[in-house]
């Protein structure tokens, strides 16, 4: 699988670690009323979509960056890859 | 048609022409008390215990291919109650227990094969974590050995002991653990459910569910609408696609674990071995091919197949554990689709609609679990209480915290 990487191009996806979702960068305030259900929603239901998914790759032996893959999880088609906004 | 050895010697004799299938190929009915979806191996015996435990007649077991096409024709039939957690272990140790009568019971040769299960360690801590493991094993009435590097050496030779990085100090070793023929104990618990009157139809895949004043009455089908005054999910890998039909998020994603069988060889490898400082396992099916298989594909899929960065790492790891194996040649892989939990343990349990219920979350151990899920699935659905030994497998542990983490990885499925 190669993931077209926008500032180094296509790359082995080997190179990269996988985390999940990219909900997952929309971290619940801890502190805010609601923490506890808004943490719940946070970090355990999942989509888990049969088809496209955007997810977080975290290029470890490359660049360090994180990107949003948009991927298939039928086909593993890759649609997109974006930088992670810091 | 019972089995037996005089009835194979007499169809020797009429050269093999009156074995008749083993189950027959109904037309769904309008209704049913209980309808499972999902003809794998934990819809099937959830349908044979209703029947055979729970005095539960009128079931139906929807089944979207043909029987047997799911994980529990491609898992690599481990058996095993080796687990830690008080929430885990009294479950399995109840499943390894009917899996010790099950050929009796549902008289069917599974192959069920008690040829030892072995767990390497290669560090000293990892040695006091499996002390501590083969502990609550005996605790919760298993069997379990903790052996020295001769112990191991002792029972197999041909490991490479002396590996720099990953010395081999010994193992945890359950000699009741082991292998059985996945897919005889799909043919078992079909033969026995449908003997007792439990329609199985394949090739009926359900589309939706019918909720009625936010009760579900029965499910959608492409072969027609089935009522049902309880509906029980298990479709382990399709859970989420599934489910979501029914409106429902869960703490589930799928991901896909492969196999990996080589050419037939002569007997050398009598159990299954796990090595312990990487992900590999191994045994020798009976027809001689050695089985193996290590981590799931680390990112989300549903497609039956995994791809070749885990091949290498699984040839990786059976070549660190066992220089020998690089003589063997790979005949065939695939892969199954994974229903990884965000703890890694399963669920059985009622879901937020009165009448559906939810079998799921096996991760890449369900074929093990077979038996005792569908038990306390039986005994849930038929009783509307848990089994004694599902208590902990709530799907409502998640937000009261109260995980079953046997690897203590968090919420990242793949690291389970
Ligand atoms: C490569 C591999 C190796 C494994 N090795 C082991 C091992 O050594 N030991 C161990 O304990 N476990 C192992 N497992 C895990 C084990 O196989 C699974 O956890 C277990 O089989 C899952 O339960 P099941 O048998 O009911 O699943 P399945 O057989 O997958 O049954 C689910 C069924 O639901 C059906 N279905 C899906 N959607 C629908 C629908 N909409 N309508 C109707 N039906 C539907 C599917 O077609 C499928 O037949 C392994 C799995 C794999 C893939």
């Amino acid at each position: 699988m190669l993931i077209p990487h926008p500032i180094l191009g296509p790359r082995d996806a080997q190179e990269f670690t996988y985390l999940g979702p990219a909900t997952l960068l929309d971290r619940p305030d801890g502190m805010a009323e609601g923490a506890g259900q808004a943490m719940f929603d946070y970090l355990y239901p999942r989509d888990n979509p049969a088809g496209p998914h955007r997810e977080l790759w975290y290029h470890e032996q490359g660049d360090r960056s994180w990107l949003i893959v948009t991927r298939d999880t039928v086909t593993h088609e890759i649609t997109g890859a974006e930088l992670v906004k810091p | 048609m019972a089995y037996s050895g005089f009835r194979l010697f007499a169809e020797a004799l009429r050269g093999h022409r009156g074995w008749r299938p083993l189950w027959r190929d109904p037309e769904p009915q309008a209704d049913y008390d209980i309808v499972i979806v999902g003809g794998g191996g934990h819809g099937l015996s959830t349908a044979y215990y209703l029947a055979t435990r729970f005095g539960q007649a009128r079931v139906a077991v929807l089944e979207k291919g043909w029987l047997g096409s799911g994980n529990i024709g491609r898992n690599t039939t481990i058996i095993r109650s080796n687990y830690l957690l008080p929430g885990n272990q009294p479950f399995y140790e109840l499943s390894m227990k009917l899996w010790e009568g099950l050929e009796q019971d549902f008289n069917l040769n599974a192959m069920v094969s008690q040829r030892g299960v072995l767990n390497l360690c290669h560090t000293d801590a990892q040695r006091d974590a499996y002390r501590r493991r083969g502990n609550a094993m005996i605790l919760s009435g298993a069997d379990a050995e903790l052996l020295d590097a001769e112990g191991v050496r002792a029972m197999y030779p041909f490991l490479n002991f002396d590996n720099a990085r990953f010395p081999i100090k010994g193992g945890l070793l359950q000699r009741r653990g082991g292998t059985a023929r996945h897919d005889g104990v799909a043919w078992g618990y079909a033969r026995g459910a449908d003997r007792r009157g439990v329609d199985i139809i394949q090739h009926c895949e359900v589309t939706g569910f019918l909720v009625e004043d936010g009760v579900c009455k029965g499910v959608e089908t492409n072969r027609g609408t089935i009522r049902a005054a309880k509906v029980g999910v298990a479709v382990a890998g399709s859970t989420g696609r599934v489910m979501a039909k029914a409106g429902m998020r869960l703490p589930i994603e799928s991901f896909a674990l492969q196999a990996f069988v080589t050419e037939g060889l002569k007997p050398c490898i009598d159990g299954v071995i796990t090595f312990g400082a990487g992900h590999f396992y191994i045994s020798q099916s009976d027809k001689g091919g050695l089985v193996f298989g290590g981590d799931i594909d680390s990112y989300n899929s549903y497609a039956q197949r995994g791809n070749l960065p885990v091949v290498e790492d699984v040839a990786e790891g059976g070549m660190a554990l066992m220089p020998m194996i690089g003589r063997a040649r790979v005949l065939r892989s695939w892969g199954g689709v994974m229903d990884m939990s965000m703890d890694g343990s399963p669920i059985i349990d009622r879901t937020g609609i009165p009448g559906l219920y939810l079998n799921a979350g096996w991760c890449y151990g369900g074929f093990k679990a077979t038996p005792a899920s569908g038990f306390c699935f039986a005994h849930l659905l038929s009783t509307d209480t848990p089994h004694e030994v599902a208590r902990a497998y709530r799907l409502d542990r998640f937000a009261r915290g109260a995980l079953i983490d046997e690897k203590g990885a968090g919420a990242q499925p793949n690291l389970h």
